[in-house]
């Protein structure tokens, strides 16, 4: 049985990394993720793991380090935010391709200019498309379940993804909530040994990696990538439920909160999906059938099973803590609009760019949301498509 | 040679077989190839080191000339072939037949 303690989302993933004990870690620390990596800096000063802790130059260093030490053959992780995510960028698509199961700990933080280090998306969604396998959480205990996960997923044989687990900078990072950690040994017990594929460093296999690939054959390798994440669809679902037997907490692609049949809904990933429960919660006591999807999993996108569950709602705000400028809605919204295509009366949809740069999003924002989805349930119309919240006019 | 599908290919673009660039015919890709003047040659071994294609053939110790079909006329060789011997040139493909 484990232990409950009250600490920070960031104490949270180095107590996580210190019972993973990875062969090699390689990080430079930005905020809001430095303590995670100071933290474990000490547990790696104190002989508590045996990890080889590379301090690097850059992040650019940091996941080149990761990406050299998965390939030789060990079990590799790093953290970040931000600007680090975005200067890992060619790196990242490298570590996919390479297909290195390589574990990095996102903790979502605005990206400049202005510079700003509070949280929102923008980091982690600029990186949706590098074929890395993308895992968000609420709280801290999320994040450290997640993380523990994250190897597992990534390890399979027939997936070979690295995978990020995120969690939101500040809100997250720094506040102390009451979690449980594992012991030790059921972590270790639980990721099992590292299996590496191709290690540069068995002498007795020779292999190359990173030959070049042209016309030739490099579309048959991003084939296989998606082969990949499909692939990662049914793992996902068997650790989340393999960690539920051992923790008591099972993890699915997303979680749904009195959505069952509920007429109005709001998407929302991470920590605004805390504020989104106690509205609906206060919806429902007035006779409200309103409910939550909070994504979970964002690549690979669960789209069927994304439809499947909110097939019966009527109207439904997807909440983007990112923009991607320019299209039709952030990140998230023209995945969620584009699930719901095939189903028979999908309900209305509209999308909201929230919480940008750390900006606080409180219960009335929640129920403006909730109010304009009700207005759209009665009336069928819809006012604005994609529209900024929580924004000064 | 008929190309594998996405299933038969090992993933991550790694390549199992040993020395498979042999089967690569980097020479194709020269503009200039480099041309030794044996008898000045003092056989120092400064080209065989340097290249980065092993494209310097070696015969009883000493250089005998160039693997052509590797050879991708980087210049290399010419260029630390010491000052005072100079004994490769590299001279334009279009000048002679094309070799590799
Ligand atoms: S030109 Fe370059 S590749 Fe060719 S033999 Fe000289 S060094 Fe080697
Ligand atoms: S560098 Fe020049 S002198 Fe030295 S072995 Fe090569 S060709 Fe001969």
């Amino acid at each position: 049985m484990g232990k409950t303690m009250a600490i920070t989302g960031n104490i949270a993933i180095a107590i996580a990394m210190k019972q993973i004990n990875p062969d090699v870690v390689a990080a430079y620390p930005i905020t809001p993720s430095t303590e995670i990596v100071q933290q474990f800096s000490s547990y790696v000063a104190d002989g508590a793991v045996d990890t080889e802790y590379i301090a690097v130059e850059s992040e650019h260093s940091a996941m080149s380090a990761c990406i050299g030490a998965s390939a030789g053959g060990g079990r590799v992780m790093t953290a970040t935010s931000s600007q680090g995510l975005a200067f890992m960028w060619e790196m990242l698509y490298i570590a996919a391709g390479y297909r290195l199961p390589i574990v990095l700990v996102c903790v979502n933080r605005a990206l400049s200019a202005p510079i700003n280090i509070h949280c929102d998306h923008s980091d982690s969604m600029g990186a949706r498309d590098a074929s890395w396998i993308q895992l968000y959480a609420e709280n801290a205990q999320e994040a450290y379940d997640n993380t523990i996960q994250a190897f597992r997923i990534a390890e399979e044989m027939d997936v070979r993804l690295p995978v990020m687990s995120c969690l939101d900078g500040f809100i997250i990072s720094h506040s102390i909530e009451n979690m449980t950690i594992l012991e030790d040994e059921e972590v270790r017990r639980f990721i099992g040994d590292y299996k590496p594929l191709n290690p540069l460093l068995d002498l007795e296999n020779p292999a190359t990696v990173g030959a070049i690939d042209l016309q030739d054959y490099y579309m048959e390798h991003k084939r296989q990538q998606h082969e990949a994440m499909l692939n990662a669809k049914k793992v996902i679902l068997s650790v989340g439920k393999e960690y539920g037997k051992l923790s008591g907490r099972s993890y699915g692609f997303f979680e749904e909160y009195r959505l069952d049949d509920a007429d109005v809904a709001i998407v929302v990933m991470s920590s605004a999906a805390g504020t989104v429960k106690d509205i609906v919660d206060e919806y429902r006591s007035k006779g409200i059938k309103a409910g939550l999807l909070k994504p979970r999993v964002f690549r690979p996108f669960p789209a069927e099973e994304i439809a499947d569950a909110l097939k019966n709602t009527k109207a439904v705000a997807v909440l983007d803590r990112a923009d991607s400028f320019g299209a039709s809605g952030g990140p998230l919204f023209p995945e969620f609009r584009s699930a719901l295509y095939d189903v028979p009366n999908p309900p209305k949809m509209i999308n909201k760019i929230f919480g940008l740069g750390g900006r606080d999003f409180g219960p009335d924002d929640v129920r403006g949301v909730f109010d304009e989805l009700v207005a759209i349930k009665d009336t069928g119309k819809i006012k604005s498509l994609k529209e900024y919240i929580t924004v000064r006019e | 040679m008929k190309k594998k599908g996405w299933k038969e290919v090992p993933i991550g673009g790694v390549l199992k077989d040993k020395g498979s660039s042999v089967a690569y015919n980097s020479g194709s890709w020269r503009s200039f190839r480099p041309v030794i003047d044996l008898e000045k040659c003092i056989n120092c071994m400064f080209c065989w080191v340097y290249c980065p294609d092993s494209s310097v053939i070696i015969k009883g110790g000493l250089v005998a000339g160039f693997d052509l079909e590797h050879c991708k006329g980087c210049g290399i060789c010419a260029k630390e072939c010491p000052p005072k011997v100079t004994a490769i040139t590299m001279e334009p493909e279009s000048k002679g037949p094309v070799c590799g």
